[in-house]
């Protein structure tokens, strides 16, 4: 059982009711923080699409509109809560809690703040008592994500069988498509991470960056950064990836018969699920709570949450970005891109980076060594392209043969 | 505490095994199989190991059964099955005679080897795998990939074969595709 209190070191030793208080404080702040941020990201998003879109957005609800989601969110409790007449019961109500507990659970292993200046590591005292300002630190951490973004894809999957219809199986089936090969490129590009960072605990992998040139960013080079945001980007369904929820083609997608709060519920693990992923990718590449600069005046134990919260907000922005800005893929495109740039990429990647890493603990020339293995990744994705361009010409060639 | 777990996991995995070979829906029969995964990967955690329990949900629950799922909706096999005609009239029999044998055997493996269930095996250090999360998880990479490396590539290579099997397999020759 000792492992399993170790996920926070202050579950140590005598469960008195201090630390016990403690837990339970943080499971409640982590559970209300996580509705609060998803509120106030439905809002975000709205008004900054407006703005791009020269529009003015929700103004009524509050101040600024700010309440808007809230607004929403009551209506939605009171709507009429419709079971179509062919869907499967258990499933069709058990697929939206399926969808929300994951994304809610990812947040558990976030660090959300902490001391990590002169190696503390992250531990800071709270009334006496050394805890972490994350949920849980357990030393699976990171798969622990990977873990729950799997789970994720039975949400959307059932969903969309369940409701006994065509549009919703259709979006459903796509989705889970998408999402199970894209979860590919994301834990090849994660393990990329790994292999500087020699941990699999969130708390560890953040401890390994404390300045800018060990952020994972710039030590794994960019490229699995930019493979871990697309796919991740995939992986939420987000545009330009949304081809789920395609409205010209699908209706509404695989929540299409959804109606009342189960489609409240999909809605708000949808945009959690945008807060918890910008989390993630703040902790993996950008060095989570650990700032670049001391920022005067604030104590450390809050700076850290500082950090955090301007590295998430920034993300949430981009992502905000990109939905009004680009285009939907094509369901032909998108598979293309996961399949036969970002996994082999990743994985190329992943090689490279394992030899260099290799190179640095064997003490060998660096030079000679990065240069073999970028002639021999070259030489891979050559031989790539020339695969995938051969294949290519004979389906033109001969037409669709399966 | 960790009887309590047990209880708990052992009552989810007979749950689900149950209920997969029960369910006549097929759906209903592969989500019961992900409650038994489930039940498994909390029995890892109790025996502290995190990282097989982390694997576990991610391949097992997170992309087989998924493929379960989407082979049984596209082939449009989703609605309730009638069992009750049989096409082979000694399969049931058949199949309790081998099912009772399987359990004697494991009753009997279990019971001839009492004490060698408690003891550990060689080259696993308790104290380090309690010690740091992590050194779990190098003691698994280094017996995977130091003493067991041929038969992880072995393994890997059979995938690949079975693969590319398939692909062709399914894949029509050209001239056969002409003639439909």
């Amino acid at each position: 059982m000792s492992a399993l209190l170790a996920l926070d070191p202050i579950a140590i030793g005598d469960l008195i009711w201090a630390p016990l208080l403690i837990i339970l404080l943080k499971v409640v702040a982590i559970f209300a923080l996580g509705l609060l941020v998803t509120m106030f990201m439905v809002w975000f998003e709205r008004k900054a699409i407006a703005g791009m879109g020269n529009r003015i957005g929700p103004n009524k609800a509050g101040p600024w509109g700010l309440l808007q989601t809230l607004a929403d969110g009551i209506k939605l409790f009171f709507k009429e809560d419709l079971l179509p007449d062919r869907a499967d019961r258990f499933v069709f109500k058990l697929a939206p809690y399926l969808a929300f507990v994951p994304a809610f659970l990812v947040w558990s292993v976030i660090p959300l703040g902490g001391d990590f200046s002169d190696g503390k590591n992250g531990l800071v005292e709270w009334f006496g008592h050394t805890t972490r300002v994350q949920l849980a630190d357990p030393p699976v951490g990171i798969l622990l994500f990977m873990a729950l973004s799997s789970v994720a894809v039975y949400g959307i999957m059932l969903a969309g069988w369940s409701s006994g219809s065509k549009y919703p199986l259709l979006g459903s089936v796509r989705a889970s498509a998408q999402m199970v090969s894209y979860e590919a490129a994301l834990g090849l590009s994660i393990a990329t991470v790994l292999l500087m960072a020699g941990t699999l605990s969130t708390s560890g992998i953040v401890g390994n960056q404390s300045g800018f040139a060990d952020w994972h960013v710039v030590s794994t080079g960019i490229v699995p950064f930019i493979i871990f945001m697309l796919a991740a980007t995939a992986e939420m369904n987000r545009p330009p990836f949304d081809l789920v929820e395609a409205e010209q083609e699908l209706v509404g997608g695989f929540n299409t018969e959804y109606s009342s709060i189960r489609f409240g519920l999909f809605f708000l693990a949808e945009f959690m699920n945008t807060v918890t992923m910008s989390g993630i990718i703040v902790t993996l590449f950008f060095g989570g709570p650990q700032g670049l600069f001391d920022i005067p005046v604030v104590p450390g134990a809050i700076e850290g949450t500082l950090w955090f919260i301007i590295k998430v907000l920034i993300f949430l922005y981009v992502y905000v970005w990109m939905r009004a800005t680009l285009p939907r893929f094509r369901y032909d495109q998108l598979m293309d891109l996961g399949w036969k740039i970002l996994i082999p990429a990743s994985l190329g990647w992943f090689m490279l980076m394992a030899v260099l890493q290799l190179g640095r603990d064997e003490g060998w020339n660096r030079g000679v060594v990065g240069v073999i293995a970028a002639v021999v990744v070259a030489g891979c994705a050559a031989l790539m392209s020339t695969a995938v361009r051969v294949s290519r010409a004979n389906r033109d060639r001969e037409g669709a043969t399966f | 505490m960790e009887l309590v777990v047990f209880v708990l996991a052992a009552a989810m995995i007979l749950v689900g095994a149950v209920g997969v070979i029960v369910r006549s829906n097929p759906v209903h029969a592969a989500l019961s199989l992900i409650l038994t995964l489930f039940g498994v990967a909390v029995m890892f955690v109790a025996q502290n190991a995190h990282f097989l329990a982390a694997v576990q949900v991610i391949v097992y629950a997170g992309a087989i059964v998924v493929l379960f799922l989407f082979v049984i909706m596209l082939l449009g096999v989703d609605r309730t099955e009638d069992i009750s005609s049989e096409p082979f009239k000694v399969q049931r029999p058949l199949a309790a005679i081998v099912g009772v044998g399987v359990i004697g055997l494991v009753v009997a493996a279990v019971v001839s080897s009492r004490d060698a269930i408690g003891t550990r095996g060689e080259g696993l250090n308790v104290a380090d795998v309690v010690g740091d999360g992590d050194t779990n998880i190098k003691q698994l990479a280094r017996s995977v990939f130091g003493d067991y490396v041929v038969a992880f590539e072995v393994t890997s290579v059979l995938l690949v074969v079975a693969v590319v099997g398939t692909v062709l397999l399914t894949r029509r020759i050209k001239s056969a595709g002409k003639d439909s």
